[in-house]
């Protein structure tokens, strides 16, 4: 079974339905304009800030402020990539067509990571380059310090967090529960534990806390244990445990 | 060729396939017959390689399925007619499976032709019919112009020309010399479009034999017998002396007898003897169907509530004395038809 021919038949698969190009566009809508108004909201306010926050202020991770809502879409995009394939009975035609499950299954994520790290390389410049035109004179600059890095780091959190989202979608198979374990994980669990200071440092090891350190630029005064790479590490780290059981289900499971 | 040895599933306790062995040969149309949830769709997907036998083997020209080098161009499948994603159209859900196997893209479009559904390539499944979903199914099957083919319950939802070219496209499948194994619960279906039976209830193999053979041996003559219906009594005692005579007796659900095992005059002197007045006394051959029914009695694991015991208790039907049995009720698909020769329709198969 050549890799190549499963490639280009989840190519057809991903780009023939049209929840593909929903959810993408959602995706990249939100989190642009979310983080527009917010970039603005800030430049408005400013004359109302504390000085100790003007002196900490990050100009660009606050244009990344709409992929906390964004991420939502990729979520979405990640689960039902995977989860349709149950929900419509396909995966057993796909399965006979390729015995070779783990085959089917690293191309079928490979062929999904591809458009969710292009939609999110686009959404990470335009959150950045609209959010420091709205920012004025507090505005940071791509050539700046860390700023690249950051904004490159906002594409590949966005996209691992697609990745994971396939990775527990194809251990949980229904595409309601996987949503239904999902959201609340990002959404609850994480603002929660992150909020509360007992359980703060756990929080912290969580893959959206620990992959959105990438996006800060400043970080004056905070205790994280680990740096911006070593962040999306965590993350990434996450998102390998999810596929690994991803795919010991698939092998094991009757399809 | 496909070859099932001591092939067992279980899912927990419930035993969905037990120590199943047949084989199915190519150049003829082999029905796999059974009552819904007898075991015909996971012995399907074990010969598909997508379920593990938790016992015994099951193999494709030789090999098991999931060592086959490149099975889709070996081996076509119509499992489920509802399996695809609605949202995708019929020509690129064809081309997505094409791609698979490396299967040229204009094959698709063969496919498409052969079943009818070219003018609607590239409209999305969901709007599809249950007959459309079926077509695109088989053009599924078809498109590695495979030597062996599996098609679970594929007339299902067809009108009656769709049923007409199912059955026909089987056979000329088949008459290719390729392995044609087809799924039913309609006996009626399989009894015109089969060449070989392998028939199974509760996982269990209860007939692997001809068509031809399956009716000289399941299609006996019987006698139906019916005393007035002012009680019991006459019932039970003519049952009593019938079977003293040497005949098997299995009552009827409309309150009548069908009597095995003795000519109709030995019947009536034996009714005579016995005092017991008849009201009716004919000769009758078990259809196909009823054979079939018979066979698998006792067997179905999911069954209409009209009377659950037939056949298998000697006391009366209530409410069902008054002659033949006119409505078998709409949820009733495996109730006995008590028509005489040929095969019947026990469930409309359209």
């Amino acid at each position: 079974m050549a890799v190549a021919q499963v490639l280009r038949s989840e190519w057809t698969k991903i780009r023939s339905v049209s929840s593909t190009v929903w959810t993408l566009s959602v995706a990249l809508v939100v989190t642009v304009a979310l983080g527009v108004l917010i970039s603005w909201l800030t430049r408005r306010e400013w004359g109302e800030m504390p000085a100790r926050d003007r002196l900490t202020f990050d100009p660009t991770f606050i244009s990344f402020a709409g992929m906390s809502l964004g991420q939502l879409a990729m979520i979405v995009f990640g689960v039902l990539v995977v989860s349709t394939e149950y929900s419509t009975g396909m995966i057993r035609t796909s399965l006979a067509a390729v015995p070779q499950r783990g085959v089917f299954y690293a191309s079928k994520i490979a062929v999904a990571t591809v458009p969710a790290f292009v939609v999110s390389l686009v959404t990470a410049f335009a959150s950045f380059l609209l959010g420091q035109a709205v920012l004025g004179p507090h505005r940071a600059a791509l050539g700046d310090e860390g700023v690249l890095r950051a904004v490159v780091g906002g594409a590949l959190y966005m996209t691992l967090i697609a990745v994971f989202s396939m990775g527990v979608a194809a251990m949980l198979r229904s595409p309601m529960l996987a949503l239904g374990v999902l959201m609340p994980f990002f959404f609850l669990l994480s603002p929660i534990l992150g909020a509360v200071s007992a359980t703060k440092k756990v929080g912290r090891y969580l893959p959206d806390q620990a992959g959105s350190r990438i996006m800060q630029v400043v970080t004056v005064g905070d205790d994280v244990p680990y740096g911006p790479w070593g962040g999306l590490g965590i993350m990434a780290l996450w998102c390998a445990a999810a596929l690994a059981g991803g795919y010991l289900l698939l092998k094991r499971r009757d399809a | 060729m496909i070859e099932a040895v001591g092939l067992t599933k279980r899912y927990g306790d419930k035993t969905a396939v037990d120590d199943l062995s047949f084989q199915v040969r190519p150049g003829m149309v082999t029905g796999f017959l059974g009552p819904n949830g007898s075991g015909k769709s996971t012995t399907m997907r074990m010969i598909l390689g997508l379920d593990t036998p938790t016992a015994g083997h099951v193999t494709v020209n030789g090999s098991p399925y999931r060592s086959l080098p490149n099975a889709p161009r070996h081996v076509g499948a119509l499992l489920d007619a509802k399996a695809v994603h609605g949202g995708r159209d019929a020509y690129r859900h064809l081309l997505s499976i094409a791609q698979l196997s490396g299967i040229p893209a204009h094959r698709v479009d063969d496919v498409l032709e052969l079943v009818g559904l070219s003018e609607v390539a590239g409209r999305r499944t969901k709007g599809f019919s249950l007959g459309m979903g079926q077509r695109l199914g088989i053009a599924a099957a078809l498109l590695g112009d495979p030597q062996v083919l599996l098609f679970d319950e594929p007339v299902n939802g067809l009108d009656p020309e769709g049923i007409l070219w199912v059955r026909n496209l089987m056979k000329s499948l088949a008459a290719e010399g390729r392995t044609v194994f087809v799924s039913s619960h309609l006996m009626s279906e399989m009894a015109l479009t089969a060449d070989h039976l392998v028939v199974i209830a509760r996982g269990r193999l209860l007939a692997d034999m001809s068509v031809r053979e399956f009716i000289a041996a399941n299609s006996a003559g019987f006698a139906r017998v019916r005393v007035p219906d002012t009680g019991p009594q006459q019932r039970e005692a003519l049952t009593a002396a019938l079977t003293r005579a040497g005949a098997q007796v299995l009552p009827e659900q409309d309150g009548a007898l069908r009597v095995t095992g003795l000519p109709l005059p030995r019947i009536s002197d034996v009714a005579h003897e016995a005092e017991v007045r008849l009201w009716e006394l004919s000769p009758h051959h078990a259809s196909l169907e009823e054979a079939y029914m018979r066979l698998t009695q006792g067997m179905v694991d999911y069954r209409s509530s009209a009377d659950p015991q037939i056949g298998m208790r000697p006391a009366p039907v209530p409410g069902r004395s008054d002659g033949w049995d006119p409505d078998p009720g709409p949820g009733a698909p495996f109730q006995p038809v008590h028509a005489a020769d040929g095969p019947t329709f026990s469930k409309d198969p359209r």
